[in-house]
């Protein structure tokens, strides 16, 4: 039997992190809401936990008759391609800055401190001006580069700590075993960093597909936008639509959570646990 | 199955120097033991051997081949770490067949070669599993089992013992020396246990800071000692070593302890009189005698038994003298005794540079 001032503590706890999870959902729950909320209910039941009535047409209208579909594509495009580039490169720094000790790696750790001390809206007028003769302007490649510019450093140090946590004697046996660095990085260290891997991917991937301002400075037609700027198109001079608005982000957030779901085994999977005396 | 042969080997990182110029040849078959402090350079060595760290100056030869410029992997030798190291992705069976896989090795080969080291090393019911769910000696054999599949020039240990408890240490002690003889495959083998490099070495090379101290088989270096380092390192309970003065004039050969004590010494001793010298002797070697005997009078102040034997400290001339006796009872604390020193036991040193004079 508990003692009744563990008993105690425990019901604390626990009521401390049902209102912490209560705090974090309620504005997706809030989102949820709204998008299925009638739009004659929306401003005429006043604040309701649930609508009196509920329809899927908001959701009907944004997938059948606006350009979501389009934007959708297009940022799934930009965000995977972000993703998994950044993250290739990010595990190839980040097991260099991890391993070797080489001429300027202060500098260049330094450097990529520093790319991440400025403000992005400094930064607009500059970039688009070297992407625009580059005819990279309203175009998802250039959206990407940029994207993955900006994900790089971060990346690196995150997939550097992960390399961190392997032993170095892990590669020195397989290179005396006969396999070559690279070899040894490949069949014995990548595996190993899979939950760094997939820690990653999913910061990479939702960062790039949240982001809005430079998404919306770069790209100036239909075409080539992704889903967040389309959001904004659901907000006109008199009006906003928040209803199909909402049905629109519920909608963004099914490839977010699906990306997740595929990711998640890797993220908590301690596959290091006993490599070294335990 | 190849010899070892290292000349003028250096080793710096900047300007600290870790290596100071080591010559060694290991034989055919030998199984050398690497023993000092931490830090003394033998790892370093070891690894620069292995193929893991760059060599400053000097040269290797494995098998009469210089490797100075060859990856490990074209080195064609085994190592064990301290880690063991592991792949925890890997089934016991996936990381003993790795190296041979990564030869291309035929299917056929790899399982009898993986089947003939399990049986050896009694992992036939591992195969299937990941290291995490092995036990520290499990892990051990099987780091073990790794290196012999693939019967490499030489084998190379770098402190692998040293994860385990005292009880399972001891016996991978007896495993390492049974496969040794077993396989006779050249090894050097690192350690700062002086009890694992006695047992286990054909020959030990005693390091510290960098510079061979001596090179020798186990009894040569308890025996004889090059220098006050290795007399002081080999041997637990560690050597008594005492400061004094030598005097060969006006009667025979002895050293001047403290309060005047005079402990007779053999002939043939490089020093000349007045010299400062350590004189050790070796705690089994103190002859303690209950009451007033002859030799020096002392006071027991600390009585451990070992089980197996019992180690005294007394105080005399204002030193601890410790001694070892087979003998139970021998003394309580607070006895008087008399310790004699016999004098062929007796080591002597140069104060200043530890060098063996006797």
């Amino acid at each position: 039997m508990m003692r009744p001032k563990r008993l105690g503590f425990t019901i604390l706890h626990r009521a401390a992190i049902l209102a912490y999870i209560a705090f974090a959902l309620f504005p997706l729950f809030w989102l949820l809401k709204v998008s299925i909320t009638p739009n004659d209910l929306l401003y005429g039941e006043g604040v309701r936990m649930w609508p009196s009535r509920s329809t899927f047409d908001h959701y009907v209208f944004v997938l059948e008759h606006s350009d979501f579909p389009l934007f959708f594509r297009n940022s799934l495009i930009v965000s995977l391609s972000t993703a998994f580039i950044v993250t290739a490169l990010a595990s190839i720094a980040g097991y260099a800055l991890s391993r070797f000790a080489f001429r300027g790696k202060f500098w260049i750790v330094g450097l990529m401190l520093l790319t991440q001390m400025f403000p992005l809206v400094m930064l607009i007028a500059p970039i688009f001006k070297i992407l625009s003769p580059l005819g990279l302007t309203n175009s998802l490649t250039g959206l990407i580069i940029v994207y993955v510019a900006f994900n790089v450093p971060f990346a690196t140090f995150l997939m550097q700590s992960f390399f961190d946590g392997i032993p170095k004697d892990l590669e020195e046996a397989a290179m005396i075993d006969g396999a070559t660095r690279f070899k040894a990085f490949r069949q014995i260290i990548l595996p190993l960093t899979l939950p760094g891997i997939a820690a990653t991917l999913g910061f990479v991937f939702t960062a790039a597909w949240s982001e809005l301002l430079f998404a919306l400075m770069l790209i100036s037609g239909v075409d080539a936008s992704t889903f967040p700027v389309g959001l904004l198109s659901f907000v006109s001079k008199f009006s906003v639509d928040f209803g199909q608005m909402m049905a629109a982000g519920v909608l963004a957030l099914i490839p977010a959570c699906l990306f997740f779901f595929f990711i998640q085994r890797y993220l908590v999977q301690g596959l290091t646990a006993g490599a070294v005396k335990g | 199955m190849a010899s070892i042969d290292i000349a003028a080997i250096r080793k710096a990182y900047g300007s600290t120097h870790v290596l100071h110029g080591v010559d060694l040849t290991i034989k055919d078959g030998e199984f050398v033991v690497l023993v000092g402090p931490s830090g003394c350079g033998k790892s370093t060595l070891l690894r620069m051997i292995a193929g893991l760290e760059d060599i400053s100056s000097g040269e290797i030869r494995i098998g009469g081949r210089r490797v100075n410029d060859l990856d490990p992997k074209d080195r064609d030798i085994a190592m064990v770490f301290q880690s063991y190291a592991l792949y925890p992705h890997m089934t016991v069976a996936e990381n003993m067949s790795y190296s041979l896989r990564l030869r291309k090795t035929a299917k056929d080969k790899i399982a009898t070669a993986i089947a003939g080291a399990g049986a050896k090393l009694g992992l036939g019911a591992l195969m299937e599993r990941r290291p995490k769910a092995l036990s520290g000696g499990q892990r051990q054999r099987v780091a073990m089992g790794r290196a012999i599949v693939r019967a490499p020039k030489a084998f190379l240990f770098d402190e692998p013992l040293s994860n385990l408890d005292a009880r399972l240490r001891e016996q991978m002690r007896g495993e390492i020396k049974k496969l040794h003889q077993d396989l006779g495959a050249t090894s050097i083998y690192v350690t700062h246990d002086q009890i694992e490099a006695m047992t286990l070495a054909d020959r030990i090379v005693a390091m510290n800071a960098g510079i061979v101290q001596q090179v020798g088989s186990p009894l040569d270096l308890y025996d004889r000692p090059a220098n006050l380092f290795v007399a002081g390192f080999m041997g637990s309970p560690a050597m008594n070593m005492f400061a004094g003065t030598y005097r060969n004039s006006g009667g025979a050969p002895r050293v001047e302890l403290a309060d005047g004590i005079a402990v007779p010494v053999g002939e043939g001793i490089a020093a000349t009189d007045g010299a400062r010298v350590t004189l050790g002797i070796r705690p089994e070697h103190v002859v303690v005698t209950r009451g007033g005997g002859p030799g020096i009078q002392a006071f027991i102040d600390l009585v451990e038994p070992t089980g197996f034997g019992t180690i005294l400290h007394a105080s005399a001339f204002g030193s601890d003298v410790k001694a070892f006796s087979l003998e139970r009872g021998l003394a309580t604390r607070g006895d008087t005794v008399s310790v004699a020193f016999p004098v062929d036991r007796i080591h002597l040193f140069d104060h200043e540079h530890g060098a063996r004079i006797g």
